[in-house]
This record gives structure tokens, sequence and C-alpha cells, in this order.
């Protein structure tokens, strides 16, 4: 099964719409939205979700009021500030409790007791060509990593059962634990930036983090000619590293208005430069090793 | 006062908002830090270019054992809810990237063998631009927990300065460190329905931690009429508009301010100014 991952560093830089038009261009594949915590992909590619599954992941505390004596001394351990007075007695904040169990041996009427965690939701959703597996992180909640890896397992079994041998992963910005978890176990993975000061630095940081997961990431430059000066310096950048460039998108205002009615870039009033650029590119993509 | 200024979409202008809005404030003769929360790729000094003060490391802290102590009961293992340690029978392994530094596992060692060590997962830099003072968080390459080093960055800004934050994307435990006890939050969004959809996400969690909020929306003119009418139902108030300007757009991709480079921002920032000196707690 190949796993071909978008990924960007930087946020904004068009990596939903990459991987919504090469899925549309794939044909038969599935795909995966691992931004968990803004999911956007299922904009893209429409179809009919299964009914939506709870994804529990660690504990909160929970303080027994009638047990509670007031005492403090699980606010006193509480590295989070996830315990705070109310009255006479202590009660849990839920946002900010990582139910990591330091409290409750520190309670000496064992008025502490933990709940599973609904962490999120996430769902199958059928479409034309295949699947797609998608999320979303419940408010606040720190479990993105593990959400990753959850709706990632759940494409490789859907993928397994369909018969489909294809996996396009939309991967979450930054370059810590989400975007961690959806480093393992890749076939290919892309990188699009942007030509400007910001994205040449993330792209930086990125391939970085890369480097230290054994990816070895393709480069892309989206709306390259926003500053063509720019474009040449990351690509000689790229060039140096020996990271392959594999295209440039031109910026064209006309994407955000297709996107807005839900439509991909690969049609009018999309230029044809535009068309033809996305096109070369997912060739090449779906070409790597 | 301290400002975060968020955004469930990654890319939709914070950065620009933030730096030019910490820099229009200096020039008016508030003393105002700038603080980059968005520590996995910060790219606020990149428009400000301060002359370097100082920085320090920012550690967390990992179980340590004591060999001549430990009995390999493994208590710590199993009061560990994050899988962190694993105890054989002679031998032990800690995985310092699951490890919360809740302290439990030391709490819970009836041996005494557990001590906390210092790791280092960051740096926090300091540095001066035209009056502003700005403060950066940087997570090490290869890190995966980016919060600690969130919370050392916001924690660090002088409580009497007026603070503006530029807070990482998303709506889960980075995003929510940046933004938790800020006295107002500006949310950065355009009008698509990407835009949107994570704009609701952003304002939900500042509902949860009860925050106060306002919005911007920027590129206003590539899409639709669909974030105005969110804002408007849910009664936050928009603080002003900027449409997509290539020049702009030219001049922020070669590292210029924004501030300094369009009017349209310069007048963004005024109502901003305007907003914050009437309108706000």
């Amino acid at each position: 099964m190949r796993q071909l991952a978008v990924f960007s560093g930087k946020g904004g830089t068009g990596k939903t719409t990459l991987v919504a038009t090469f899925t549309h261009l794939a044909g038969q594949a599935v795909a995966v939205d691992c931004d968990v915590d803004a999911a956007n992909l299922a904009i893209l590619l429409p179809g009919e979700d299964e009914p939506p599954r709870d994804f529990f992941a660690g504990e909160k505390a929970v303080i027994a009021a009638d047990k509670c004596i007031g005492c403090g001394r699980c606010a006193r351990v509480c590295r989070f500030d996830a315990i705070e007075r109310a009255a006479r007695t202590y009660k849990v904040l839920p946002l900010f409790c990582e139910g990591c169990h330091a409290c409750d041996p520190a309670c000496p009427t064992d008025a502490i007791t933990y709940t599973p965690n609904k962490a999120g939701v996430w769902t199958r959703r059928r479409r034309e060509g295949g699947w797609l597996i998608h999320a979303e992180l419940g408010v606040a909640q720190d479990n993105s990593g593990k959400l990753v890896a959850h709706v990632r397992e759940q494409a490789r079994l859907t993928a397994r059962e369909a018969g489909i041998d294809l996996i396009l992963v939309d991967g979450p910005p930054g370059i810590g634990c989400p975007a961690h978890a959806a480093m393992g176990d890749l076939s290919a993975a892309l990188i699009v930036t942007e030509p400007s000061v910001s994205g040449e630095h993330d792209l930086i940081r990125f391939l970085d983090t890369a480097a230290r997961f054994e990816v070895h990431p393709a480069v892309v430059v989206n709306k390259w000619d926003l500053s063509p000066e720019l474009t040449e310096r990351i690509e000689a950048m790229c060039a140096e590293r020996g990271v392959p460039v594999l295209g440039r998108v031109p910026f064209d205002a006309a994407v955000p208005r297709l996107l807005t009615q839900g439509r991909l870039p690969l049609e009018a009033p999309a230029s044809p430069e535009t068309i033809s650029a996305l096109r070369a590119i997912w060739e090449r993509f779906s070409a790597l090793d | 006062m301290r400002i975060a200024i968020a955004s469930g979409k990654g890319g939709t202008g914070k950065t620009l908002v933030a730096t030019s809005l910490a820099w229009w404030l200096a020039q008016r003769g508030t003393p105002v830090t700038y603080v980059d929360a968005d520590v996995e790729e910060p790219n606020g000094h990149l428009f400000l270019h301060p002359e370097p003060v100082g920085e320090r490391r920012v550690p967390i802290l990992i179980p340590a054992v004591d060999a001549s102590r430990c009995t390999h009961c493994a208590i710590c293992q199993t009061t560990c809810a994050f899988h962190a340690l694993l105890v054989m029978p002679t031998h032990w392994m800690i995985f310092e990237e699951l490890c919360h530094s809740c302290g439990a596992c030391v709490a819970a060692c009836p041996e005494r063998a557990l001590s906390e060590k210092k790791v280092e997962i960051g740096t926090l830099r300091l540095g001066q631009a035209d009056g502003l003072e700005v403060l950066t968080g940087v997570l090490d390459v290869g890190q995966a927990r980016a919060t600690p080093v969130i919370e050392a960055t916001v924690a660090s800004a002088p409580k009497e300065r007026l603070r503006v934050v530029d807070c990482p994307p998303g709506t889960s435990c980075s995003a929510v460190a940046s933004v938790r006890g800020a006295d107002l939050v500006i949310l950065v969004t355009e009008p698509t329905p990407f835009g949107l959809h994570d704009l609701e996400l952003a304002v939900r969690m500042c509902q949860a931690l009860d925050l106060e909020v306002a919005a911007v929306i920027n590129r206003a003119d590539l899409g639709d009429e669909a974030v105005r009418e969110f804002l408007e139902e849910e009664d936050i108030p928009l603080l002003g508009t900027l449409s997509f300007d290539p020049h702009l757009a030219k001049a922020i991709a070669k590292g210029q301010l924004a501030v300094k480079a369009s009017s349209e921002v310069r007048s963004l920032m005024s109502s901003i100014l305007d907003y914050l000196t009437e309108e706000a707690p």
C-alpha cells in the first residue's frame, strides 16, 4: 500500500487544496485528514458520512464535592493549574486537566476519581473513487497526535477492506507532535511552501524535522509568481540540500473563489497554467518512491 | 494587558496583524512586548528584525532513576498515565517524548528512587526593535511538546507591559496555552469555507475559556459573505478588514513589516487602537 503525504510547516500555503486535487486526479484513493485541529479536507471532498464515532483518549479527574474537605493538597500538586478553589471545596477545570493521576494520591479523603475523556469524533465518508477519513478534535484537547495516529490506522484498515492501494494524507501544520504522528510509514512526502521569508523559514525547519524521522520530502512552491526572487532562492536551497522540487503553482485569484463554491482548481475560471501545473505536479509526486 | 492574535486556520495573517499592532502601539509610546508563541514556526522576527539582547534555554522536568534505590517494583510504570516509563527486571527505559512532566511517578515511588532532571527542549530569545521588545519562543527541531515552550514564552513577558501574543494555529493544546488568560483574543480569518470552519472552532475554544473575542478579516475580497454573517450572529465585533493587495503580499514576502508597507494596514491598526481604548475591558 502506498501512502503519500502533503505537509506545509507554515499554515495556509495550500496543503488541503493540493490533497483534494490529488485525490480527485488519483481516481481510486483513501484520503485522510490529519489536520485534526482544523480539518478542512471534507469541504472539498463531498460524499456521504457514516455516523460519527467517538474517540476516547486519557482521563479527566473529578472531585466529589461531598467528600472534599477543601485542604487544597490536590491543587498544590497539580502542575497544569487545572484545580481551583470553588467556595469551600476544590474543583477540576477539565480543559486543563491532563489526567496524570498526580492529584488523587495527595487527597486525604479519596474524593478524586477519573472519567474517560472524549477527545474528539471521527468518521468515514464514502465518496466517488474511494473514502475520506476525517476527524474533529474536541475543543482545547491535547490528544491531537493520538487522534492523527487513530485516523491513519482507520485509513489503512479502510483501504485494505476496499482493496484500494493508495492513501493520501493531508498533514497537520507545524513541526511538533501531530506532524510527527503523520510522518511514519510514508512512501513519499511533499511540502507545499510559498515564496516568502516565512515560507522559507518554516520549510527549513520542516526539512530539518523530517530528516530526523528519515522522511525525504519533495517541495512545491505555491503562488510562486508573488515573488520570483524568493522562489528561486527557495529552489536553490532545495537543490543544495538534494531536495527535489516538483514544480511551481502560479498565484490565481480564481482559486479561492472556486474553493468557496466547493470546487477544485481543475476547471475554469482557474487559469490553464494553474490546471496544468497541478496535473504535472501530481504526475511527478505519484511517481515518487 | 495581554492581547492574543489567533486563528484556527493557518496562514490567515496572524503574524501580519500581531507584528504590525505591536510596532504601531510602540511607536505611540506604549511599552509593548511582541511575544511569538508560535514556537513550532515562529516568524515574527523575520518582519521585526530585532537586535538580539539575550537568550535562555527552556527546560522541562523528566524523571531520573537512582539505580542504588530502585527495586524494579514498577509502581512508577503503572502510575504513569502516559506510558513514559518501562521497568524491566534488570533495567528501565524513560520515553522523554511521552512524559508530561506531571511528577506523579516521583510522588508514587515507595523507595524514593526517582527525582527529576531538567531536559532542554527550546529557546527563549529576547530582542529589541524600534523601541519594541521582541520575545520569541523556539521549539527545538525534533521535539514534540510545544506547550511547555509556549507557556514559558508567555509567562516570561513582563506583566506591566502591553503584550501582543502571536499564537500558533489550531484549537488544541498549543493554541489554548497561548491564549489562556488573555484579556482579548483577536481572531484573524479569511472569507472562505476553510476560514469559516476554523473560525467557528477558534470561537468555541475562546468561549470555553471564557475569553473576550474580536475579529479581523484578511483578503476580504477573495471569498463570500458567510464569515461576516457568522460574526454578526455570534455578536463578535469586526475590528476591520484587509483586501488582497499584491504589493503588500510582495512586501511581506521579502520580510517588510506590513504596517510600514501599506496604508490599509495602518488604518486597520488605528481601528484596533480605537477599539482597545474605547471598548476593551
